[in-house]
């Protein structure tokens, strides 16, 4: 029941948001030194980190599922999906609980990141686009760049981030 | 009026495949010849429901059908026409057409007219083709109920004006159009009924600057050419009768007094004969639920299962069961207020009555979703009944156990190898008369539908009294396509479930019912994916029987929980034969790897729950420590050797797809008391993973 009041009151917000289109809200949230954000309008909930039960074969950085209030929601660690150095989990480690797609086929997922900061609002002439790194860095999942108080955030694109890959062989 | 009618499109839909369902049994089981009128009367409502419903909701097309059909039946209803078999046969593809019709629109599609209007035509030619004289050609002008009614009520000979009619004053007041009512659509109606004019009196409307558009300043006054009886033109005012003055008088004053009274009488009853009817049929229609929304799963699959129907018994139990739960819940709040030791003892049993009334509560709410098997089965008699006629073969069909009650998402996916089955029965199975006659049995071949609940499983078994299968020709069969190498020696049983190879078809020809060999592989894979197996039996000559075994639900599952390293699986008990403590002396080793362990006389290979599931956590085992789950799977023994046995429970199965993916080895996923989250094993897949 709550889990459905949530999903509505996301949906609210996104009606009033309509409105005025211009500025976007994003959630930001800390990798080690980097910023990234993610459209408050995906943000279920977010969630303080609790031991996941593991699922086998399958690639590291989906750590896991968790009852999520009667669902199995699998956990993403961040840093393993952006090949950043491991951290241990601190009481600061927060997860970002996120929802994708649209009509009946929603799901949630979580994604593990170090820390929340901050509720930034972009204007939407502000974003630019990602740089195309080449090969190098991988930016399939940055959908632009925007600076704020001379931080660099990244967007990241929800669909594709969450999007798993269809069955990696388990790196062991 | 302002009411939104596709609301209730969804339950107009399950009614009329209801109503199809019941006409199409009760064609299947007139006996010519020997008639039985209630059945004849069945099958009238359900086709007058279906017009009614359809003319309601304004698919003309199909209320413009069925009026042809219940025309049909109505005149077989009383007596005016004999039942042949042609006419039936032309019922039945009235059925079959009429649910084609009501499928395009459920799915918003265009209805295909070409083969309405052959349907048609064939029913319009049995219905003046053999009719009996003028007379009854004359009785489709008029709905059948009314005949029914005007007999009981011979009207005057009335006779009609140069204009009949009626001249209405509608004199709305001004609170009309707040209410939601819109004059123009009742004028809409109106001229339905027949030729209107109208006139409209604006002298009350106040100058613009005053004026309030949400009040209603205009009257009218109508003039209505029509026979309609004053009752009709009222029902159309009927939603506005309380913001309106209506004034009714007919046109011009028929010479012969036409009262109002006996004219308007036939109006009211009919109205009120189809609530009735339709609640009358109700309880017959109701056992056989819309089943041929089912029938082509790929498009109708997520509409069908959209909504379920469910006796209010089932509900009125569930709401008892919770308000039980509530009281423990507030007596287990009063213990917990001002808790002391000496009460510890009330609170174990308020907790004991808590656990007994959560899983009877558990279980009413599993009893929503069971359904009785006649949902599936009931089609079969009209599927039989289609295919013997088709092979010239005499069928007779037996349902056993139709009430016997299966989840209803097993509902759902049964039905398609269900059919297989049968019309490999009715193909393959039985013989054709002649050949039955001179084998000694009786030219009537009989097929058996069974169902029934057998130790937390329900069995549908298929029993045929046909020719039964060649275990010899089978064998041979299968060497010359390759499948199976000359020298393997295979069980009688094994032989049998040769069958279930991709590819394999004995049939001399193909015919378009069965024998193209692909299928059965088809059907074994759809059971099994509901966790579930099936088997044969069958003698040369005598018949076969294939029973289906079938979990009671696919919601819950009895399970064993074990532990490897610091984490839980869930193995299903249905899978599980025994578990062994493990001993040295036990294990072999098949050419240095694979592992092997002996089990009364017969090596059983073994899979490390450990290597299969990357498991680093806890003590890594001892190779000559832990327990071995035998389980079966695919058919094959096999053991799992796990660290530990924690306890059997009943888990609620989540699924795991539902925000993430399938994994390899796991069906599903629950939660356990604690709240953490256990995955279930998914044993014939683990046994596949391990041959890898």
């Amino acid at each position: 029941m709550s889990q459905e009041n949530e999903i509505s009151a996301v949906e609210a917000v996104a009606q009033v948001n309509s409105e005025t289109p211009i500025t976007i809200q994003y959630l930001s949230f800390v990798l080690g030194k980097e910023e990234y954000g993610v459209d408050i309008l995906r943000v279920q909930e977010i969630r303080s980190w609790e031991p996941v039960s593991r699922v086998p074969n399958v690639p590291l950085y989906e750590k896991g599922v968790v009852n999520l209030r009667g669902a199995i929601v699998p956990i993403i660690d961040l840093r393993e999906r952006f090949a950043l150095s491991k951290v241990e989990y601190t009481p600061l480690t927060v997860v970002v609980v996120l929802q994708t797609g649209s009509g009946n086929h929603t799901r949630i997922m979580g994604v593990v990141v170090d820390s929340v900061s901050d509720v930034i609002s972009v204007d939407k002439s502000e974003i630019q686009g990602a740089p195309d790194f080449g090969t190098k860095v991988s930016n399939e999942f940055i959908n632009g760049l925007v600076s704020v108080n001379e931080r660099m955030v990244m967007l990241l694109d929800v669909d594709k981030l969450l999007t798993l890959e269809v069955m990696e062989q388990p790196e062991n | 009026m302002s009411i939104d009618m596709s609301q209730f499109h969804q339950v107009f839909f399950e009614e009329c495949f209801e109503g199809l369902e019941a006409m199409e049994s009760g064609l299947l089981s007139l006996d010519i010849g020997d008639i039985d009128s209630e059945v004849i009367n069945t099958i009238f409502r359900a086709a007058h429901s279906i017009k009614g419903g359809s003319g309601t909701f304004g698919f003309t097309v199909v209320a413009e059908y069925t009026h042809i059909m219940e025309t049909l039946l109505d005149e077989m209803r009383d007596g005016r026409r004999q039942v042949t078999k042609p006419a039936v046969d032309v019922l039945l593809g009235s059925v079959d057409c009429l649910r084609e019709m009501l499928t395009s629109i459920q799915n918003e599609e265009d209805v295909n007219m070409e083969s309405a209007a052959q349907h048609q035509a064939a029913l319009e030619m049995e219905l003046n083709g053999t009719a009996g004289g003028g007379e009854h050609t004359a009785a489709p002008v008029h709905a059948a109920p009314i005949v029914v009614v005007v007999e009981a009520e011979p009207e005057e000979e009335v006779v009609v004006d140069e204009e009949q009619g009626w001249k209405i004053a509608f004199c709305p007041y001004l609170s009309l159009l707040k209410t939601g009512n819109d004059p123009v659509r009742l004028f809409r109606e109106l001229s339905g009924l027949g030729e209107l004019t109208t006139n409209v009196n604006i002298q009350d409307v106040p100058p613009f600057a005053e004026l309030d558009p949400e009040e209603c300043n205009i009257s009218w006054e109508l003039k209505l050419v029509s026979d309609a009886t004053e009752a009709a033109v009222r029902e159309i005012f009927s939603w506005v009768e309380e913001d309106c003055a209506l004034e009714l008088a007919p046109l011009a004053k028929p010479k012969k007094i036409k009262k109002p009274k006996p004219a308007a009488a036939p109006a009211p009853v009919v109205e009120t004969a189809a609530p009735v009817v339709a609640t009358e049929s109700a309880p017959v229609v109701a056992a056989k639920k819309a089943a041929p929304t089912e029938s082509d799963p790929s498009k109708n699959a997520p509409k069908a299962s959209s909504s379920i129907r469910v006796d209010t018994d089932k509900i009125d139990t569930l709401i008892n069961m919770v308000g039980e739960v509530v009281i423990t819940q507030s007596m287990l709040g009063l213990i917990g207020e001002n808790f002391t030791m000496d009460k510890v003892g009330q609170l174990k049993r308020g907790l004991a009555q808590l656990e007994r009334h959560t899983r009877d509560l558990q279980q009413s709410v599993m009893n929503i979703r069971m359904l009785p098997i006649s949902f599936v089965f009931s089609r079969f008699p009209r599927l039989v009944h289609d295919i013997s006629t088709q092979l010239h073969k005499k069928i007779t069909l037996k349902l056993v156990g139709e009430n016997t009650e299966v989840d209803k998402a097993v509902v759902e996916l049964i039905n398609d190898p269900l059919v297989h089955l049968i019309r490999n029965s009715l193909d393959h199975g039985i013989e054709m008369p002649a050949e039955r006659v001179a084998a000694g049995k009786p030219e009537m071949g009989t097929i058996e539908l069974k169902a029934y609940h057998r130790g937390g499983h329900i069995v549908i078994e298929i029993v045929d009294d046909g020719r039964g299968m060649d275990k010899a020709k089978l064998l041979a069969k299968a060497i010359e396509k390759g499948l199976v190498e000359e020298s393997t020696i295979m069980s009688d049983k094994q032989i049998l479930e040769l069958i279930f190879m991709p590819g394999f078809s004995t049939a001399e020809k193909l015919t378009d019912i069965s024998g193209r060999g692909v299928g059965m592989d088809v059907v074994r894979r759809n059971i099994q994916s509901l966790g579930g197996n099936i088997d044969i039996i069958s003698e040369l000559g005598k018949g076969s029987t294939i029973a289906i075994h079938l979990p009671l639900t696919l919601a819950i599952l009895d399970g064993q929980s074990v532990a490897v390293g610091d984490e839980t699986y869930i193995v299903p008990l249905v899978s599980i034969i025994e578990s062994i403590n493990i001993t040295e002396k036990m294990l072999n080793k098949v050419a240095g790897k694979g592992e092997t362990f002996k089990l009364r006389n017969e090596y059983l290979p073994i899979i490390r729950m450990r290597e299969i599931f990357n498991v680093k956590s806890g003590n890594a085992t001892k190779s000559n420590e832990g327990v071995i789950v035998v389980v079966e799977g695919q058919g094959a023994l096999c053991g799992f050797l796990v660290d530990e046995l924690l306890g059997q429970q009943q888990v609620v199965i989540k699924s795991l797809e539902a925000n993430y993916r399938r994994v390899e080895g796991v069906s599903g996923a629950t939660i356990l008391g604690d709240g953490s989250v256990a995955l279930i094993l998914d044993v014939p897949g683990l046994v596949r993973l391990s041959v890898r």
